[in-house]
């Protein structure tokens, strides 16, 4: 009764697994499923393959959506793992509470969010989602176990960013915080190359800031954008728009080099040289794409890839030079972004240090995988890392130079699923359940 | 972005419902709805940690909502129900999503199973709306959901026993029906197709399949507009019309 074979794809739907699928109503339900084995899997938001398990089992958590528990006083709110952030936002905003870190996409679950230890806009002043996680309800095969940042902290750091290794996420307590409003007072400026983008986002003092990337302008416009700042505000609610969806695959040539240049330029232009203030929806300014449902369509069925990295700051040169390769590759997309980060982060397989973060959509075509694996080995080099929520295609001796950590995750993940049940195709393709 | 992902209530009504069956997709799905309209929500089941989860959620979001215990096979459950609404004022509304459907060939082997079935489908909530009934004719307002199935338009070889306590249940309500109505009050009876639930997850063959959220729509629709008879989604009306009229000497030779 409980499990059925489907076909299903990561966000970037290159990847994709074929297996076993259950989809749990009520925690009972939930805790005798994790005794059949199988990790479990959210929105499937992660681009590569860290929500698949091709051939095995695995339990989908979009039905355990629930609130169970919300004070008003703390703004401390308790729920089923399954519930998307967006939601969260959606519900608590009005009443003057906000979660702490939100991801570029509302869709993401609150249990995705922490087994990839997610970052948000506001990552340089308030840190990594972990570190607003009071306290995860794990369930290892069939028994509860809870970690909190005081009690069974090696389980709780391994949890936060674990990739869902440590056990099926049930439910987690998170330290909201206070906001006045549901509305963002937003700051675009033009940023007219790359050193003028970096040095816009090292002086940016707001709470929220974000640099959006023209990757392929070259020569003296390498690295030209947007720069967002934005602040948490009262005021009057614009319009919602209603989504719009993508209701088949795109044709190639839709994000074909010539449209993404054209679209890149007007978009740059869009913000005039004095800059530009606005007020935006909260949903407008976190998850600008989930208006358009189904965007991954506009890559057509071949699908893409999605490259984020890190390095540290002494290396944005290097980063430079990374830029510059994609720029002249002629590949990417018009969805780039670069990010100064803080050094928040919450558990060993953490993404997050200290530095600029640059994450770039490509086709899913050769050239694209070429550039991709020149593109780490660079990172590499930089003493930087990539982000295991984006990855579809390194390799684990890279992965598991990038996180010194690794060791120490690996054998609480071993104690924790001795029976490596929860393995899934990124876990086995990385070889990351193995120390080695 | 979801259907579900409902604030605030813009009011609060002098509305309640009881959701008989609270813990199924479909009556949660329901019971979010008009609780975001405005109404009191009691969510009544078996499983009172469930509930009291859901009643925690609706109230999170500024709605109001509680847990109070149901079993179909316990008529003792069904009182306090009935006095607890009896302290709210207002309309008293009920929404009955109970039922159990065993596959038919542990019926076949355990005929006993007949009893319970009968119970959850159709006896139970058809006592707990006996004594309900003069409370909404008291009240001179009071609407009744029943769901039911397209299982019981016809019997068909693979779910005849559940099919046949729905019904029976199809029966009641609209006797119920003929009884409420010159009391101010309503029924409505809804048969809902396929619909993408806990219960159907793996159940091979299933086409046109509709969200609990739809079909939760759907339900409010015909609260509001007084409907009689309602399939969700609607075009079930007119796959079951022709299923019930393939005579009977060539239907009992068919497997659908």
């Amino acid at each position: 009764m409980s499990w059925k074979i489907i076909d299903y794809t990561g966000w970037g739907r290159v990847l994709r697994a074929s297996g076993a699928m259950a989809r749990p109503e009520r925690a009972r339900k939930l805790a005798d499923l994790t005794k059949e084995g199988g990790p479990a899997v959210g929105n499937r938001r992660s681009y590569g393959d860290a929500s698949l398990n091709n051939d095995g089992r695995a339990i989908d958590m979009t039905r355990m959506n629930r609130i169970i528990g919300f004070d008003a006083e703390t703004g401390q709110v308790t729920v089923e793992a399954g519930i998307t952030i967006g939601e969260l936002a959606h519900i608590f905003a009005p009443q003057g509470w906000i979660p702490a870190v939100l991801p570029g996409t509302g869709f993401a679950t609150v249990g995705g969010c922490i087994a990839q230890d997610v970052h948000g806009k506001n990552h340089h002043n308030t840190g990594s989602f972990g570190q607003h996680v009071l306290s995860v309800t794990l369930i290892q095969n069939g028994k509860r176990v809870v970690a909190t940042p005081k009690k069974n902290v090696a389980l709780f750091r391994a949890t936060m960013g674990g990739i869902g290794q440590t056990g099926v996420i049930a439910e987690a307590t998170l330290q909201m915080k206070p906001c006045p409003g549901d509305v963002m007072m937003v700051t675009e400026q033009r940023a007219e190359n790359w050193e003028r983008h970096i040095s816009l986002l090292d002086a940016s003092t707001a709470e929220y800031c974000v640099g959006w990337i023209d990757a392929t302008a070259q020569g003296a416009a390498l690295g030209r954008g947007i720069v967002e700042e934005a602040e948490l505000a009262k005021g009057l609610l614009p319009k919602a728009k209603s989504p719009r969806s993508v209701p088949r695959d795109a044709p190639n040539w839709a994000l074909s080099g010539p449209v993404v240049r054209g679209f890149n330029a007007t978009y740059y232009r869009r913000v005039p040289t004095s800059g530009k203030s606005s007020v935006k929806r909260i949903d407008d300014f976190f998850f600008p794409l989930d208006k358009i449902h189904d965007w991954n369509r506009l890559y057509g069925k071949r699908g893409f890839y999605q490259f984020q990295n890190v390095v540290p700051l002494s290396e944005v040169g290097a980063l430079k030079g990374m830029l510059d390769r994609i720029a002249g590759a002629g590949l990417a997309s018009p969805l780039a972004v670069l990010k100064r980060m803080g050094d928040g982060r919450a558990g060993h397989m953490s993404f997050p240090m200290e530095g600029y973060t640059l994450a770039v959509d490509f086709p899913a075509r050769d050239a694209a995988r070429d550039l991709i694996a020149e593109l780490e080995k660079m990172t590499a080099q930089a003493n930087g890392r990539l982000y295991l929520a984006k990855d579809a295609l390194a390799t684990g001796d890279a992965i598991k130079a990038m996180y010194p950590e690794h060791g120490d995750w690996a054998a609480i993940a071993d104690k924790s699923d001795p029976e490596r049940s929860l393995e899934t195709d990124m876990t086995r393709r990385l070889g990351l359940r193995n120390t080695g | 972005m979801k259907d579900n992902m409902t604030n605030l209530p813009d009011t609060v009504t002098d509305e309640t419902w009881i959701i008989l069956g609270a813990t199924s997709s479909m009556a949660r799905a329901f019971a979010r709805k008009v609780a975001s309209e405005g109404a009191f929500v009691l969510l009544a089941g078996r499983d009172m940690e469930d509930l009291e989860r859901s009643a925690t959620d609706m109230r999170a979001r500024g709605q109001h909502a509680e847990a109070i215990k149901f079993d179909a096979r316990n008529p003792k459950t069904f009182d306090p129900i009935i006095d607890r609404v009896s302290e709210v004022v207002g309309v008293i509304n009920a929404a009955v999503f109970v039922g159990s459907m065993p596959p038919q060939d542990a019926i076949d082997e355990d005929p006993s199973l007949i009893d319970g079935t009968v119970m959850d489908s159709y006896a139970g909530p058809a006592r707990f709306l006996q004594k309900l009934a003069p409370v909404i004719e008291a009240r001179g307002a009071g609407t009744v959901v029943g769901v039911g199935s397209v299982a019981g338009d016809r019997g068909r070889i693979g779910n005849y026993v559940y099919g046949s306590a729905k019904a029976g249940f199809a029966t009641y309500l609209s006797g119920l029906r003929n009884r409420l109505t010159r009391a101010g009050g309503h029924v409505v009876t809804v048969k809902p197709g396929f619909v993408d639930t806990a219960m159907t997850w793996d159940v091979e063959g299933m086409f046109l399949v509709a969200t609990p959220e739809k079909v939760a729509g759907d339900i409010s629709n015909a609260v509001k507009k007084k409907k009689n008879v309602i399939y969700t989604p609607f075009f079930w009306r007119y796959i079951m019309l022709i299923i019930r009229h393939i005579p009977e000497f060539i239907f009992k030779k068919m497997s659908i």
